[in-house]
């Protein structure tokens, strides 16, 4: 009997081992994060499905996380053991990854493979002694150029940029020799180098796009402009139907140009010219695609082995050939398949004679101010100079040094002397048998309200006390340090510079008042006007006219936002396809401040004027009728009867819209940021937006964007005060 | 303006001459969106008709049946959370303010109403920029992260604000005596609030669950960073991923676009003739 029970329970344990071993086993699962969409993303599923198989019982699972929230994602995610094991990124991210520290060397994995890779590709993830992420594969730009166009053009050569320039008289007025995103830092830089200058000085970690290299670049492409060799004003966006309509006899682009491409037309890759005849080659800059390991991992192990399995021979094939990447391992390059693909032997030949994207901190600072300053000299010729030492200004503001570390102690010190404050005079209160009474008559309230304060203290307004908080700190990517109000100093003194020059708090602020006076009237206005023109007792098609006009309050305003961009756009837009068949020239939008805010203004008054004529048509419902009537037989005429019964009926129920609509308006992100993007030179940016380019787009500096969120908040408060004041006084003197 | 019958004959034609010029504002960048979602190049060209080059559906096909990894159908799995999503957020919204809102409407003077009512209005004037990442570590503390409960409570407390001043307004203009007569006849006042109250706020109620609902429908920057799993996404975040640095798929957004569009309008309209009663009654008093 004992025996046998001594046997059942061996073989229970014997189970529960096996069981448990088996989950140990199933349970084995690598969590992969990447930005991939379309053939690359088809290619790399197939690539983990095939380690899937070679690694029985373990699973990979992955996220295409969009490219918007990636990086934030993965910086919140991964100290916190949420995040992926393995993740793909670009190379140049290594420092800033590095100080989050959400990264892990990567010496094993490329130890398997590493003799194989591209040796830039390895050079380029090297950090210190370590290298951090095994290099997937490298992009670059090359040059595309069409066929039948070229030979039209009687087979010009594609040595330099000047020969290309000298096929304009060859082709037709529609067609272009050359087509690229000129205004852009990443493309001109191809140019810069060429002439013997750089954007950035990777050696000394600064800001390098002056002097003359950048200034006879800048002159060479005005030049290309005036002599028509390129078209004005090409976006990344406008490059394809260039090339696609047959428009184009070479475009400048990068590999995914060729699955926008399709099979429409015949054309080749070639790697990048000369800038001058028999001058140096155009050198772009080569960005190393990595699969980083993350810190935290649960599977550390696994994603090691996924590492080195993604780049080896079978996943680089895959990915090379389904996925059309250039990818680092070399081996692949010799066999027949990939040694036989033109377009992908192109790039990776344009990628040899690139310049690795230097992974400085600050070089992902040179980006936004290069970009200004090549758009303005674009622009403006006469102003070259003029832009490039504003592109610099910009530069060292966003580089600005750090306050100095400060001692928390007097913060500390003031907090608890306000709590003690408090705590005092909560006490006294208590003792107060008045204010006992008071609160004994609250006391049937609290029952209705008390989930409601508990519920929105904690995640309403403690984040925003948090997020504010923030405003004392400073720091880069994500290590910040006490600094005081050092921040609020630097932005209200504008870091000793002119108060009002482009970029300020004061400057933006104006912008801002502007922005929100103007859509605010035009929303009144035109909801009023609509909302009486609705009210007419005789009108036909009423409630027709009414659900059409209440569109752009349904649809969702990122997407409407995007469609305005679309039509102000210069070549593919509505906007100037409109005034080209009224026989008027076409306007560059974004170019000067007066167009670009009038289009913002325009975006946002489509999306705003429903909601102020919905709640004028209800407050006109609720005037009673018998005043109108009234009013008729007195005399009164129509206007009259406006001026004095609606419109100081109207105007209890609008102020309160109104000034809701004026906070709403003021920190309206979504038309500034997607429309004119701040366009012309950050000209029209408004505060929510200027505070979002400090947090995301210049090293993440919290601090400073927290700091710019407080004061947006002060003038609000300070705002909404005034504006209360103004009307209360205004009804109180009609009446 | 005169409401009175009698008026000049050109009245008429000019309203009409004035609505379709209003409705032709509104409706143009809908029509191009539409125009370039039925058309199979991705790239907006040139015109000022809004009419697709060479119509077809392939871009709604391929939104609609996109398949996951693991084969699911993501297209349904991405509108079941976000109706699920949103319509959590809707009633949660409406469930935690309508209390609190009714409290403000009939006991204006409670201790803290002054401010509780100014620290809520502040909280719509604090821009959101900088939330994103204590709103993170919150959800991770609380276990809440990558789960639909946790975008919920997230989306549906930052409604909560703007639905009890909505809802508050609306409490106001609900005559007393209602209520009170329902207490003469023995009614608790919670009994009252329920019974008498509610029903005649409805249209107001049914205006602010449609605003929480949109506010959730519509938001994908905290979806895209509170959630991990392709099949836990929300609509936006699915169409999000159309868009990319140097690229995007127009095409594609555009027919996204219009599928995301297509409920939440349906659901306006279903509820526009409340939208008139319900939004005026409301209004945000400091």
């Amino acid at each position: 009997m004992r025996a046998l029970a001594r046997e059942a329970l061996a073989l229970v344990c014997a189970m529960i081992l096996i069981v448990c071993a088996r989950d140990a086993a199933a349970q084995r699962t690598v969590t992969v994060w990447h930005p991939y969409r379309g053939a690359e993303q088809q290619a790399f599923d197939q690539v983990l499905q095939a380690f899937e198989r070679a690694h029985p019982g373990v699973s990979v699972t992955t996220l295409a996380v969009p490219f918007d929230a990636y990086a934030a994602k993965l910086e919140a995610a991964i100290p916190r053991g949420n995040g992926p094991d393995l993740f793909v990124d670009a190379h140049e991210r290594i420092p800033s990854y590095l100080a989050r520290r959400i990264i892990t060397s990567a010496d094993t994995a490329i130890a398997r493979v590493g003799s194989d890779l591209e040796p830039i590709a390895l050079e380029a993830v090297q950090s210190g002694s370590e290298r951090y992420g095994v290099p997937l594969a490298l992009k670059c730009l090359a040059l595309f150029v069409d066929e039948e166009l070229w030979e039209r053009a009687g087979r010009p050569s594609l040595d330099s940029l000047e020969s290309i320039a000298r096929a304009r008289a060859a082709l037709p007025p529609s067609a272009y020799p050359l087509v690229y995103y000129a205004s852009n830092a990443y493309f001109h830089s191809a140019i810069v180098h060429a002439l013997g200058g750089q954007l950035f000085d990777p050696q000394r970690g600064t800001y390098a796009f002056d002097g003359s290299p950048a200034i006879e670049s800048l002159t060479f492409v005005q030049r290309l402009l005036a002599d028509r060799v390129i078209p004005p004003e090409v976006d990344g966006a406008s490059v394809t139907p260039y090339f696609r309509s047959g428009r184009a006899m070479t475009v400048i682009s990068g590999p995914w140009l060729v699955g926008e491409l399709g099979g429409g037309r015949r054309y080749r890759v070639v790697v990048l010219p000369r800038v001058r005849d028999g001058g140096r080659v155009m050198s772009p800059f080569v960005t190393v695609e990595v699969a980083f390991l993350a810190s935290n991992a649960r599977a550390p192990e696994l994603a090691n082995e996924l590492a080195a399995y993604l780049a080896s021979p079978a996943a680089a094939r895959v990915r090379a050939t389904v996925g059309r990447q250039v990818v680092a391992t070399q081996s692949v390059w010799s066999e027949p398949e990939l040694a036989n693909d033109a377009v992908l032997a192109a790039f990776r030949r344009a990628a040899s004679r690139g310049r690795v994207m230097p992974t400085h901190n600050n070089m992902r600072l040179s980006w936004e101010p290069a970009n200004q300053a090549i758009r303005r000299a674009l622009r403006d010729p006469r102003a070259t100079r003029v832009a490039i030492d504003q592109g610099r200004r910009r530069y060292e503001d966003a580089s600005r040094p750090l306050p100095a570390k400060r001692s928390p102690l007097p913060l500390q010190l003031a907090l608890g002397l306000i709590a003690l404050a408090i705590a005092l005079r909560s006490v006294q209160r208590a003792r107060d048998p008045d204010f006992r009474a008071a609160v004994k008559r609250s006391m049937p309230a609290y029952a209705y309200v008390t989930h409601a304060v508990v519920i929105v203290a904690l995640l309403v307004v403690l984040p925003l006390v948090l997020g504010a908080t923030t405003s004392l700190y400073a720091g880069r990517d994500g290590a910040l340090e006490y600094v005081g109000g050092a921040n609020y100093w630097d932005i209200i003194t504008a870091r000793g510079g002119s108060l009002f020059a482009s970029g300020t708090f004061y400057a933006v602020l104006l912008v801002t008042v502007l922005w929100t006076v103007a859509n605010l009237a035009l929303h009144v206005s035109i909801g009023v006007v609509l909302a009486l023109v609705l009210s007419r007792p005789l009108l036909k098609l009423r409630a027709v006219y009414r659900v059409l006009l209440i569109i752009p309050w349904a649809v969702p305003s990122y997407v409407t936002a995007l469609a305005w961009k679309g039509i102000f756009h210069r070549q593919t837009g509505a906007m100037n396809a409109i005034l080209s068949s009224l026989g008027v020239e076409p306007i560059s939008w974004f170019a000067q401040f007066s167009t670009a805010f009038a289009a913002n203004v325009v975006t946002n008054t489509w999306l705003g004027f429903p909601f102020m004529m919905v709640v004028t048509i209800g407050a006109l419902a609720a005037i009673p009728k018998d005043l109108y009537e009234a009013a008729e037989v007195d005399g009164a005429t129509p206007w009259q009867q406006f001026r004095h019964i609606t419109l100081p009926l109207l105007r209890p129920t609008l102020l309160p819209a109104v000034s809701m609509g004026a906070v709403w308006t003021f920190n309206q992100f979504n038309v500034i940021f997607l429309v004119s993007g701040g366009e012309p030179d950050g000209a029209t940016e408004i505060l929510v937006t200027e505070a979002y380019r400090w947090a995301f787009t210049r090293q993440a500096q919290y601090g400073y964007a927290a700091a710019y969120a407080v004061l947006i908040f002060g003038v609000l408060v300070l705002g909404t005060r005034l504006l209360e004041r103004l009307t209360l006084g205004k009804q109180g003197g009609s009446k | 303006m005169n409401t009175t019958r009698k008026g000049p004959f050109w009245l008429e034609p000019l309203s009409h001459f004035v609505l379709i010029v209003a409705v032709a504002f509104a409706l143009y960048p809908v029509l191009w969106v539409i125009s370039l979602a039925l058309d199979g190049v991705q790239r907006p060209v040139a015109r000022a008709i809004p009419w697709p080059e060479s119509p077809s559906l392939d871009n709604f096909r391929a939104i609609l049946f996109a398949r996951g990894g693991g084969g699911e159908w993501l297209f349904v799995r991405q509108l079941t959370n976000s109706i699920v999503i949103s319509a959590a957020t809707a009633l949660t919204a409406i469930a935690i303010a309508t209390p609190a809102a009714y409290a403000l409407a009939r006991f204006p003077d409670f201790v803290g109403a002054k401010g509780g009512t100014k620290a809520l209005l502040a909280t719509q004037m604090f821009p959101g920029v900088a939330s994103a990442v204590p709103l993170y570590m919150l959800l991770d503390k609380l276990r809440l992260l990558d789960t639909r409960s946790g975008l919920v409570l997230v989306y549906a407390t930052t409604a909560v604000p703007f639905a009890i001043f909505q809802l508050r307004g609306a409490f106001e203009t609900i005559p007393k005596d209602l209520e009170e007569a329902a207490m003469v006849d023995g009614a608790t006042r919670f009994q009252a609030f329920v019974k008498v109250v509610l029903p005649a706020a409805r249209p107001a109620l049914a205006v602010t669950a449609l605003f929480a609902f949109m506010s959730a429908w519509n938001e994908f920057i905290l979806a895209a960073t509170f959630l991990s799993r392709e099949s836990a996404f929300t609509l936006p975040v699915a169409l999000q991923r159309h868009v990319g640095e140097y690229d995007a798929a127009w095409g594609k957004f555009a027919a996204g676009s219009i599928i995301v569009s297509v409920p939440v309008m349906a659901l306006f309209y279903a509820l526009q003739k409340n939208l008139v009663g319900g939004l005026t009654s409301g209004g945000v008093k400091g």
